[in-house]
């Protein structure tokens, strides 16, 4: 589907993911990053926006690929669909993970498309039998059609269902267990979620299977508020990482080590050097947390 | 067998009807934390699906969204994604059919012209996501047998593409998009045919001559050189078979030459 490249992929940086802090990539940062070398972990794109034929997006996504690790994300596969998963849509995601060689590849906790609409969201599921043995058929066979392991993110969530009958970290402990699938702990997704649903953030993260994460995404959120004028907050990406959630994030450094970390700033996306500098302050907390001896210390 | 509590189950079916349904309410068993349904909540989903719907349409559509302005263009929008959401998670390839749906629009029929110029904008996005491909070296022509070169059939690059149109849409995107500090007088009783190209990295525009857009359609439909020199000049009298050739092969719209046996 896509052309063979095999001329660039000797001259490629290794493909491991490093334990530092990365970036979302938007393509107007790119000509910056690549002249002034930019001293980041990583990068991660949105799968969906390189399922072009060609054109600037992948020769720019080749260009960083030869100085920095990629992780492949995917934002619509619609893994919590009661539909069965579009099989076009994997063969891209395949293609995708064939030709740029990342060393990491994740997708969401939710679903997004119904029969054939898309929405464009990452929409809710719930926490029910039915609901699980689906997702984790739909991420077996993920991983079994891309041929390697995925990480599945944990949710924001606005609304819960009355039909649930387990919690989000039993969900997500079950599919881990069930599927081998590792998981991508979105510690924004945590605060907002445990804050829409009055829940306790930290007992969340206490009970987070860590020895599952191979990946942490951090990004903005936008206050509001619901029917009842409580706090909701929305996963808007459209801003610096909330002061809340560095002080969660910092409480998982210290608690299980270093993690590879990703900042996520996707609307109102900012100069290149704001968006390096939030990625070098989660670098600082992998800093101060790399000593050996705390790491999987509990 | 006793009965089992049963609290309503919400499908994706009826959470992606609701969501696309200004007049439905929300799916019962959507609840907050007092475990009361929760419309506003359910609204941050019903909000997200057009907003992120619409911005992907101005990010395709931004001449349109100019000659319409912020507020109308976002009311359309919103319109066109309620009657033809997404059938795919890539939407590079979300809006093939805003050009038809503003053209059906009935507040809209006096400005006819704005389905065309949609339609440039719907091709400059192909262009920009086509395959890669060297464009044809325009010598090559030359290299031909002289007796032959009437029956040549040029291979058309993949980003290649034509909008002709009764409207003056070279103008109208270039004022509204590409050139949006220079002062273009737009003559609405012209009619202009647009070639849009990426031989490389860059996608072109270029004002097509009088006859070219019927010269080149016929090349892309695999027409010989001379066939369709022949039914451009039938068309159009003023038509130069050697300035339209030399702006086709110097705009990259071929990647080679097919000969006939």
């Amino acid at each position: 589907m896509f052309p063979e490249t095999p001329a660039q992929a000797s001259s490629r940086v290794d493909a491991a993911i490093p334990v530092r802090a990365g970036a979302g990539l938007k393509p107007e940062h790119i000509s910056e990053i690549l002249e002034t070398k930019a001293d980041v972990g990583f990068f991660e794109v949105h799968a969906e926006n390189y399922m072009g034929a060609g054109g600037p997006p992948h020769r720019q996504l080749e260009e960083i690929r030869k100085d920095y690790p990629l992780s492949l994300h995917g934002v619509g596969l619609s893994i919590g669909g009661e539909t069965s998963l579009d099989k076009e849509h994997l063969q891209r995601l395949a293609a995708l993970n064939k030709r740029y060689e990342p060393g990491l590849f994740s997708e969401h906790l939710a679903w997004s498309t119904h029969d054939v609409t898309y929405f464009n969201d990452l929409l809710p599921v719930p926490y029910d039998q039915p609901t699980l043995d689906r997702v984790c058929d739909h991420i077996d066979e993920v991983q079994e059609f891309v041929g390697r392991r995925m990480l599945l993110e944990n949710p924001s969530t606005y609304v819960a269902f009355e039909q649930s009958t387990m919690s989000e970290l039993e969900f997500l402990k079950e599919i881990a267990r069930r599927t081998g699938c590792g998981l991508l702990l979105d510690v924004n997704n945590v605060h907002v979620s445990c804050t829409n649903h009055e829940r306790s953030a930290e007992a969340y993260l206490s009970e987070f299977p860590m020895q599952e994460v191979g990946e942490i995404h951090l990004g903005g959120h936008a206050p509001d508020v619901d029917d009842a004028d409580r706090p909701l907050l929305i996963d808007a990406h459209d801003r610096e990482v909330d002061e809340a959630v560095w002080a969660l994030y910092e409480q998982v450094i210290q608690h299980v080590g270093p993690i590879p970390t990703l900042i996520e700033w996707d609307n109102d996306v900012p100069t290149w050097p704001v968006l390096l500098s939030e990625a070098k302050a989660a670098d600082q907390v992998l800093r101060r947390n790399a000593d050996p001896d705390i790491r999987h210390a509990s | 067998m006793r009965a089992p509590i049963s609290f309503p189950r919400t499908g994706t079916s009826e959470f992606g009807r609701a969501l696309l349904d200004p007049e439905a309410g929300t799916p019962a068993g959507l609840i907050g934390p007092d475990g009361l349904n929760a419309p506003k909540r359910f609204s941050v989903y019903r909000n997200n699906v057009i907003v992120s719907l619409r911005e992907a349409l101005e990010h395709t559509f931004p001449a349109i969204k100019a000659l319409l302005g912020e507020e109308y263009f976002s009311a359309l929008a919103r319109a066109f994604v309620l009657q033809h959401p997404p059938k795919s998670p890539v939407l590079i390839w979300y809006g093939a059919e805003f050009a038809d749906f503003i053209e059906a629009f009935p507040p809209l029929e006096a400005y006819s012209y704005l389905a065309d110029v949609a339609r440039v904008e719907w091709d400059w996005l192909q262009a920009y996501h086509a395959k890669d491909a060297a464009p044809m070296d325009p010598a090559l022509l030359g290299q031909t047998d002289p007796d032959c070169v009437g029956r040549v059939r040029f291979v058309r690059h993949p980003a290649a593409r034509l909008v002709a149109s009764s409207w003056p849409i070279w103008d109208l995107v270039r004022v509204n998009r590409f050139e949006t500090d220079n002062a273009i007088e737009i003559d609405l009783n012209r009619s202009q045919a647009v070639l849009i190209t990426r031989p490389d990295l860059d996608v072109d525009l270029y004002l097509l001559r009088p006859g070219g857009d019927v010269f080149l359609n016929a090349l892309f439909e695999g027409v010989t050189l001379g066939d369709a020199a022949a039914k451009a000049q039938a068309q159009r009298q003023e038509f130069s078979l050697s300035d339209c050739l030399s702006d086709c092969l110097s705009s990259g719209a071929f990647t080679g030459l097919q000969n006939d046996g």
